[in-house]
């Protein structure tokens, strides 16, 4: 085989929940009224634009999520194939020239020399003191006064292409139209210029342009240019800034994976059976909420570490070690974060417990699992559905703030964390390295707005008091 | 005329998109005169109170939009001015009073810092005399003690006296017009007759205008001076009492009077209105009211009906117009209620309740001691005959939904026994319960939360049968379900929906037929009713007089609306804080009360006859907490012939007759 499957740990828990959203999927369209809510999602121009740019992001953190090792070339001697202790992921072989192109040291996006100047022997043999060029970024251009027609090229070009992709992409939705309704390709125009539809297929069009640009332009200079420069080890931010998206999610779906079933059988256990079982979860979660978060965390953290250095033969590669620190991060995360959501479903449960549809089942000799897991459950389902999507972009940020303190993801890990956490130091430096930060920034900027606008979306569609309203 | 307070012309409300427009209120004229007490009657959903609001530029924005008229207050065009201008119109020269009281006092702010802040609103008043202001204003309102009261939340005041807060707010900028919400629905018609009452005490005293807004007929008799019937967000007949009560014209007020339920009805079926109310996003190209109407001919489908007034007398509707066929309007009321002969119950108990007692326990401090006993229902006995229907009736907060609940093994009972076909139920295990569960059901008073809103149709009323004999045979069950669906009046197309796509009576029936799913013997309705609309109301009380005739089902029919009562129950009990004070055929209940306070109730209850109502004595104060019920007879504190041993101990049941019994010490002593 050329190459090894290596399954991770959060790997696993990855497709575990693609899964449940798939099947989710399917079992939400055939009931009207778990669709509705979703359907209103859709109408609204914010939802799609979100979901457009979170689906981006999802897409970058599913491909790195499928990691293997690759095969070594092969030994004349032995029969056994060895692999390469370097895990890599369908996305690293994507960008793989983002990845190998690596410089000695600092330099600025779309620089054509080191951001330092050095030594060098130049091929006369004098040693001159001036920025090196580098390696990998500009080295196909002859003349580097050519740096900026070629770039303008470059724009031309992968936007034109995009631009005909749009087309397609265009046209095949205005076919699909005229085929579903029979109306004259001109009346579809007319409608879609004018944003005359039930799904807001105008913005979504305009969405998908403005994202075809920007990633055919993003990839076709990033293959001659460090597009977001270098870091201290001349490793491309742009690689870095992608590599950290799956971090960020991971840790943003997860954690709530985690915290889920902790929250629901609780809260729900607290709400329906009262009396001492209510005192004891309650009691439980006031201690939890009165630790400081940051110090339970770092604890685990700690005692993990410790653990991992005293069995290093339990991980054969620094990746596996690494993922064991997130995962781990994740659980102690979501243990220290389901109070929130458990004490919000204690108290619907409260209520739902004396709905009188409740009571109606009660006096139909329903007993009390039959309830919870027709009566309760269902209708608490959009309190999580909220609770979820709001406490998304939180975890993200809290991986951030963790990773710079220092109890965060494996120093090995790329993510927007330590990305900020190495950036930090250069902060004082003149003139400044800011690529580094800008990028963490952007991009974890962009996907916590994306969450955070379809978090809003998502609870106006699914809270019954907003929908009273519209 | 000089005197018109209001003038309303035209005035169009409409809600959600402009493309699509919802006619909430679609052209409306009317005239209210100074002193006078104008009623907008109306079911739900017909533009009542978003009529109201718009009078005042208060209807929700941007929701809703008032598109076209005039609002003429003494004059003055209200709809023109600017927000600022309007504030001072507000509460100034016409206040509002909503129906829920509870939710209408701010809860942070103390009786007289809100009526304080009305009056520092539209007058400049030093301290010392707006707190002068606010006792007086309390006093007229008829709350003793107002020294006391003026430092209280609204939290420590009951729902009457909350009422009378809001009474009171209103009156402080002394308006010359009230527009009152439907101000007695949430409340107990004691406390109704008194907050009526205190309204016409006002009006007399002040000569203010009130609009009163109310689905109630037998209310807008009690007070209005000119009516106006709302109907699809256009008015469609407006006369003076007089004429409204005895000569109405259009054919919805007639099928509005005649679907209220009274005791001349037993025999028969209650009218229904066929249909129901039109979308109010189409445009009208009929009489709105054509599908519902037996009168309806051609033109009702074609032409819209024109406004025709005859003196103080106006109607919208063809009969009346001069090119109307004249054999119409001469055509007979078609009656196609059925005589209904009475369901004669058996002389066998079903259930028998002895000495029921629930208490609920009060917890404080840190260790969650019990401190005291909420005394819900303190020694209740009740039985149920086959196929009887006994009513069970008092005020809210008396406990009578408790003893439908302590009935069905619901809440834990505290003492007593319920005993339902020689099997005693409390103390059973909910397992040992189960075998009895189905053959006790209830129908509960809130259609919208009484069915889970995440199930089809199919799947609630599965939830009947699901133990049933159709455990494997799911052709047979989807048999039964479509047979359950018939029977209580609804197509069987209609399982695979969700509950909110029904409206209110459609629900109440979805919700009967899970209970008859269960092939119960007895079913409790807590109050299936209440929560419904008068033409709505008279189907679904239809559809139980009916299934009672076929199942020889028996009824514990809990409610408050004593005209119910009257078409519906074999016997009633009277229910005071927890005990039960009088207990009897219907006859001798509601015709020769004995005990104090079943006469005061039923003196309470508003009649739709004209005679000006003689002076009635009505009962002050309310129901007293069942936490800390008073010494002695509960009662006695409001009771108006009330003796010093009242005060020692609770009277003893006294049987008046076979079937007659009462707990007072007034028919003791007569023995």
């Amino acid at each position: 085989m050329p190459f090894l499957p290596v399954l991770l740990w959060t790997d696993i828990l990855i497709y575990l929940l693609l899964s449940v959203v798939v099947a989710s999927v399917f079992y939400v369209r055939s009931r009207p009224h778990l669709i509705a809510p979703w359907k209103f999602v859709f109408q609204k121009k914010r939802g799609v634009l979100s979901i457009m740019v979170l689906m981006c992001y999802v897409i970058i953190g599913v491909m790195d999520s499928v990691h293997f090792r690759l095969a070594l070339p092969s030994d004349e001697q032995s029969n056994t194939q060895h692999y390469s202790t370097e895990v890599l992921t369908v996305l690293d072989v994507l960008v793989k020239p983002v990845r190998q192109q690596i410089e000695k040291t600092y330099s600025s996006p779309f620089a054509t020399h080191l951001f330092m100047k050095e030594m060098q022997q130049l091929e006369s043999g004098t040693v001159s003191f001036d920025y090196a060029k580098l390696k990998h970024a500009g080295s196909h251009l002859e003349n580097e006064q050519d740096k900026g027609a070629d770039i303008q090229k470059t724009v031309i070009k992968s936007t034109s292409y995009a631009l005909f992709i749009w087309f397609i992409a265009v046209i095949a939705v205005m076919f699909r139209w005229t085929k579903k309704y029979g109306q004259s390709w001109k009346q579809v125009a007319n409608k879609l210029r004018l944003g005359q539809s039930t799904y807001p297929l105008r913005t979504l069009l305009l969405m998908l342009f403005i994202l075809l640009v920007f990633a055919s332009n993003l990839i076709a200079l990033s293959v001659d240019y460090h597009v977001l420069g270098t870091d201290k080890v001349g490793q491309d931010v742009l690689y870095q800034a992608l590599k950290s998206i799956r971090t960020g999610l991971v840790i943003g779906t997860l954690t709530t994976l985690v915290m889920l079933p902790f929250a629901l059988f609780m809260g729900i256990a607290a709400g329906y059976f009262k009396g001492w079982i209510d005192d004891l979860i309650q009691y439980i979660y006031t201690t939890l909420n009165s630790i400081p978060g940051v110090l339970l965390i770092a604890a685990a953290v700690l005692m993990l570490q410790v653990y991992m250095n005293n069995n290093p033969d339990s991980f054969a590669t620094i990746a596996e070690r690494a993922d064991m620190r997130l995962l781990f991060l994740c659980i102690i995360l979501g243990l220290t974060s389901w109070t929130g959501l458990c004490r919000i479903l204690r108290g619907e449960t409260l209520k739902l417990r004396e709905a009188e549809y409740v009571l109606a089942a009660r006096a139909l000799g329903a007993g009390g699992l039959t309830i919870l897991h027709r009566h309760i459950l269902p209708n608490l389902m959009h309190i999580v559905m909220i609770a979820i999507v709001l406490d998304f972009s939180g975890l993200v940020l809290a991986e951030a703030v963790l990773s710079y303190v220092g109890v965060g993801v494996d120093p090995s890990m790329i993510s927007w964390g330590n990305m900020i956490n190495s950036a930090r130091l250069e902060m004082a430096r003149d003139p400044i390295v800011w690529w580094s930060l800008t990028a963490a920034f952007f991009s974890m900027f962009t996907l916590v707005l994306a969450a955070n606008l379809f978090a809003d979306v998502v609870r106006d569609a699914f809270d019954p008091r907003m929908q009273a309203s519209v | 005329m000089s005197s018109a307070l209001l003038e309303v012309s035209g005035l169009k409300t409409w809600l959600g998109k402009s493309d699509k427009p919802l006619r909430a209120v679609d052209g409306i004229d009317f005239t209210i005169q100074r002193g006078e007490t104008f009623a907008l009657l109306g079911e739900s959903g017909c533009g009542k109170s978003m009529t109201a609001l718009s009078l005042l530029g208060l209807n929700p924005s941007p929701v809703s939009r008032i598109v076209d008229g005039e609002v003429k207050l003494a004059g003055q065009d209200l709809l023109n001015l600017s927000e600022a201008e309007m504030q001072k119109i507000r509460g100034r020269r016409i206040a509002m009073i909503f129906q829920e009281p509870q939710s209408s006092l701010n809860p942070v702010l103390s009786v007289g810092e809100q009526i304080g802040e009305c009056l520092e609103l539209h007058f400049k008043l030093d301290r010392k005399a707006s707190h002068q202001r606010v006792i007086e204003l309390l006093e007229s309102v008829g709350i003793p003690d107002p020294l006391q009261r003026i430092k209280e939340y609204p939290h420590q005041l009951s729902g009457g006296m909350k009422q009378r807060v809001m009474i009171a707010m209103a009156l402080a900028g002394e308006p010359e017009l009230l527009i009152a919400d439907e101000p007695t629905t949430a409340l107990d018609v004691t406390i109704q007759a008194q907050i009526l009452e205190l309204l016409k005490k006002i009006q007399r005293d002040t000569g203010m205008a009130i609009l009163l807004i109310s689905h109630d007929l037998a209310v807008v008799a009690q007070m209005a001076d000119h009516v106006a019937v709302m109907y699809a967000g256009q008015i469609v007949e407006t006369a003076n009492r007089q004429q409204f009560f005895q000569q109405h014209q259009h054919p919805y007020t007639d099928k509005l009077f005649q679907a209220l339920p009274s005791e001349q009805k037993r025999d028969q079926r209650l009218t229904v209105i066929k249909g129901s109310v039109p979308v109010l996003t189409q445009d009208f190209k009929a009489c709105r009211f054509v599908d519902r109407c037996d009168h309806a001919w051609d033109l009702c489908r074609t032409t819209p009906p024109e406004w025709i007034q005859e003196d103080e007398h106006g109607v919208r509707c063809h009969l009346f117009s001069q090119n109307a066929d004249v054999e119409r309007t001469m055509l007979p009321q078609t009656l196609y209620s059925s005589p209904l002969s009475e369901v004669l119950p058996s002389e066998r108990n079903v259930l028998t309740v002895q000495h029921l007692k629930v208490h609920f326990p009060i917890r404080k401090g840190l260790l969650q001691r019990v401190v005291g006993q909420v005394r819900a229902v303190d020694g209740v006995s009740l039985s149920l005959k086959h196929a009887e229907t006994v009513a069970l009736v008092g005020e809210s907060g008396c406990g009578k939904t408790t003893v439908g609940k302590g009935i069905l093994q619901l809440v834990s009972v505290t003492g007593g026994d319920v005993n339902f076909q020689g099997h005693q139920l409390n103390g059973l295990s909910e397992r040992a319960l189960k075998q009895h569960r189905s053959s006790l059901q209830i129908v509960f008073q809130d259609p919208y939360s009484s069915m889970n809103p995440r199930m089809t149709i199919k799947q609630i009323i599965e939830e009947g049968l699901s133990n049933k004999q159709f455990a494997k045979d799911s052709e047979a069950k989807e048999k039964r379900i479509d047979e359950l669906l018939d029977r209580v009046g609804l197509r069987a197309e209609i399982k695979h929906r969700y509950p909110h796509e029904f409206s209110g009576g459609q629900r109440q029936r979805i919700c009967i037929a899970r209970a008859l799913a269960a092939e119960p013997n007895v079913i409790i309705c807590d109050e299936p009713t209440s929560a419904l609309d008068v033409s709505v109301q008279a189907q679904i009380l239809n559809l139980l007089r009916e299934i009672q005739h076929e199942f020889g089902l028996s009824y514990l029919f809990i409610t408050h609306n004593i005209a119910v009562v009257n078409y519906l129950a074999h016997r009633v009990a009277v229910m005071y804080l927890g005990r039960i004070v009088e207990q009897g055929s219907r006859d001798d209940v509601l015709h020769a009360p004995k005990h104090p306070y079943t006469q005061a109730l039923l003196a309470a209850v508003p009649e739709l006859d004209l005679t000006p109502n003689e002076e009635v004595t009505r009962l002050e104060g309310e129901l007293p907490s069942p936490a800390n019920p008073p010494q002695g007879c509960h009662f006695h504190q409001r009771c108006p012939q009330a003796m010093p041993k009242c005060l020692e101990s609770y009277p003893e049941h006294t049987q008046l007759s076979a079937s007659h019994e009462v707990r007072c010490f007034l028919y003791e002593e007569s023995e």
